[in-house]
């Protein structure tokens, strides 16, 4: 069997998995940005509160005492700043611009609101608001700024941002997975198909049955088709065979029944004789189409070599009880020998019933009547052998030269016979990857054929 | 014996009754199910010959019934066929045997009278003369209490001579009798097996008589 190599076009499962992926990735990371960026703002905007919290109740402490303007910072405003983190507050009271107490050179943004800045080395937080208070009849505008530094914010941003990269990569593998799993679950029903089309022998060819996704539908409809054509185009070339070797033996039937019918009327002897004549090439022309037949079946399969378990001391028991009547017109025991073992081989059961009935045919023609034909089954070097011995007169020598098409050996009397047959069984045990070995019994002188086949258990 | 030969192909058939009737058996022949039913109702059958393509139908239905009637006759089927799996479905349908066409007019035979054979009980078919019992399905001659196996050309032999005691049988009839066309025998060779058939005889009170110049005859003592 040769497989033409067809050219693979991308793989569906390889470009699902990587779209699938890419596409997890890009949510992953846009997820990360999310997550960071709002618990960055969460965490800002709640410093921001309390640095306006504590601002204003600073600003709301400041009292206007004659012409002066007091301010008595209280303990809350700073301790509420001082609960969340170990981080530094500054804080600076001004009046028209002039500190009044705290930091100095303590900047905020101006109006009031919420900015970052930096302030003694530091990257500060920084709130202002602002205050009108009229002092004798003079409005006097009052600036209360608060900052803190922000290494406590950005530690809980740490935190938060290493929960979202969790968060992130633990998605994308999820991601991942699923869509490997998504993208398997989309091509195992081809696999199925595949497989349930390779593991078919190759006379095999009923349709596909089994349930398929509605996109394959059509694959399968016309894999269906092409199989039905397939089949009818097969059947028309066996029924061929087998009708054309019928035309012509039936015929041949008829009129050697004829013959015999004159012979046992005739009583001349050159008359006899010549009817006699005629019996004999009448049945060597139907046994060579009958072997023909058998050729053309076994060139015609084997191009599609089937591949069942066969056990060749099974196939010799069933083959000897089907020969059984044969072997007795000649008297001759066809019998599997007590020490023959289980010899497992693959093949085309209907081949290699045809190479050993021709073995045999062989061995219940040439061997001596009222003869012995032994079959033994072993295994040897990792062959599967079958061997089929006679009594007869052996093969002459050059005996592989017999397996050539038509050709007979020089001892064989007057024994009708075609040629045909040892070169089928030639044929049928090469295309099993096997060895054809003829050989004369070593005492006894009989022919020897060895049928070796692949040791396959 | 009588058998029903259902088989279309018209040809084949005829080849097939004059070849059983050589062998002195009674053929009746259907060319279709139909016909074969009719025939197979009225008449009991030693043995069917059964083609599976028909062109009213398949062989197969016939022989279902057939076997669904409980009737014991047995059926070789003959079959274009050469799929295993059928082989297989027409042994479980009830076949006795099977031939592939185109089959070979003496494995015909051999299979028919094979099939015979295994199909029918002991003494179905005895025949007695003086002490001689003799059986020609199993081919068991019986002597005195004591039974024994005859080979195969040996009970042919046996069969063509005791078919007609005190006749003459020439040395060229038996040899048509006995070997197939393919073998090369001289007339010679019967001599040998007449010698053996002699000793099998032996003490039956039956005996093989050879006429100089015309033939062997079987006799009584």
């Amino acid at each position: 069997m040769n497989t033409a190599t067809v050219p693979a076009s991308g793989s569906i499962r390889r470009r699902l998995i990587v779209q699938l992926v890419a596409g997890a990735a890009v949510l992953a990371a846009l997820l990360f940005f999310v997550v960071q960026d709002l618990s960055r703002r969460l965490a800002e905007n709640a410093q921001d509160n309390v640095l306006i919290a504590s601002a204003t109740s600073i600003s709301d402490a400041m009292r206007v005492e004659g012409q002066a303007i007091t301010v008595d910072i209280p303990y809350s405003a700073l301790s509420m700043l001082g609960s969340v983190s170990d981080d530094r507050v500054f804080y600076a009271v001004l009046i028209d611009g002039e500190l009044l107490t705290g930091y100095e050179n303590l900047e905020g943004p101006e109006g009031g609101g919420a900015a970052t800045g930096r302030y003694a080395g530091d990257d500060v937080r920084v709130v202002a608001v602002e205050r009108t208070l009229s002092v004798a009849g003079t409005l006097r505008e009052a600036r209360v700024i608060v900052a803190q530094t922000r290494s406590g914010q950005q530690a809980v941003r740490a935190t938060i941002a290493q929960v979202a990269a969790t968060l992130g990569v633990g998605f994308f593998v999820l991601s991942v997975v699923s869509g490997i799993l998504a993208a398997n679950a989309a091509v195992r029903p081809l696999r199925r198909l595949t497989g349930s089309i390779a593991r078919r022998g190759p006379d095999d060819l009923r349709p596909v049955t089994a349930p398929a996704p509605q996109e394959m539908l059509p694959l399968v409809s016309a894999l269906n088709g092409f199989m039905e054509r397939l089949k009818a185009s097969l059947s028309r070339s066996e029924d061929f065979i087998a009708e054309a070797a019928h035309r012509v033996r039936t015929p041949l039937a008829t009129v050697r029944t004829q013959a015999e019918i004159a012979l046992r009327r005739v009583e001349r002897p050159e008359n006899r004789a010549a009817l006699r004549e005629m019996i004999r090439a009448i049945d060597e022309s139907s046994r060579s189409a009958g072997q023909l037949l058998d050729h053309a079946v076994v060139t015609f399969r084997s191009d599609t070599l089937e591949q069942t378990a066969i056990d060749l001391q099974t196939l010799a028991e069933e083959t000897a009880e089907r020969l059984a009547p044969l072997a007795e017109m000649r008297d001759i025991d066809l019998i599997v020998a007590e020490d023959s073992m289980p010899a497992p081989t693959r093949g085309d059961p209907i081949l290699l019933t045809s190479a050993l009935r021709n073995v045999l045919d062989n061995a219940i023609k040439y061997g001596p009547e009222a003869g012995r034909v032994t079959m033994r089954s072993y295994v040897e070097d990792q062959y599967a052998i079958l061997s089929v011995e006679d009594e007869g007169k052996g093969f002459p020598d050059g005996e592989q030269a017999l397996t050539g098409r038509f050709a007979r050996g020089a001892n064989v009397g007057g024994i009708v016979g075609s040629g045909l047959g040892l070169t089928i069984v030639e044929e049928v045990v090469s295309t099993h990857g096997g060895q054809l070995i003829l050989r004369n019994h070593p005492e006894g002188g009989g022919a020897c054929v060895l049928l070796c086949l692949p040791y396959l258990p | 014996m009588r058998f029903l030969l259902v088989e279309d192909n018209q040809g084949l058939a005829d080849a097939i009754v004059a070849r059983l009737e050589l062998d002195g058996h009674v053929i009746d022949h259907a060319a279709d199910l139909d016909t074969a039913a009719a025939f197979s109702d009225s008449t009991d059958y030693e043995l069917i010959l059964l083609d599976i393509m028909l062109p009213d139908g398949d062989g197969r239905t016939f022989l279902k019934d057939h076997r669904a009637r409980q009737t014991e006759t047995p059926v070789i089927v003959l079959t274009a066929r050469s799929e295993v799996s059928d082989r297989v479905n027409l042994l479980d349908l009830g076949a006795d045997d099977y031939l592939t066409k185109p089959f070979d007019f003496s494995e015909l035979e051999a299979r028919v009278r094979a099939v015979l054979r295994r199909r029918r009980g002991a003494a179905s078919n005895h025949i007695r003369l003086a002490d001689l019992g003799f059986d020609p399905l199993s081919g068991t001659l019986s002597i005195a209490g004591k039974t024994t196996q005859l080979r195969n050309k040996e009970l042919r032999l046996l069969e063509v001579l005791i078919a007609a005691p005190d006749r003459n049988f020439s040395k060229a009839k038996l040899v048509d009798r006995l070997f197939s066309y393919d073998d090369d025998v001289s007339e010679n060779a019967i001599e040998v097996y007449i010698g053996r058939l002699r000793k099998r005889l032996e003490g039956s009170g039956v005996a093989i008589v050879t006429t100089r110049g015309v033939g062997y005859r079987l006799t009584l003592q």
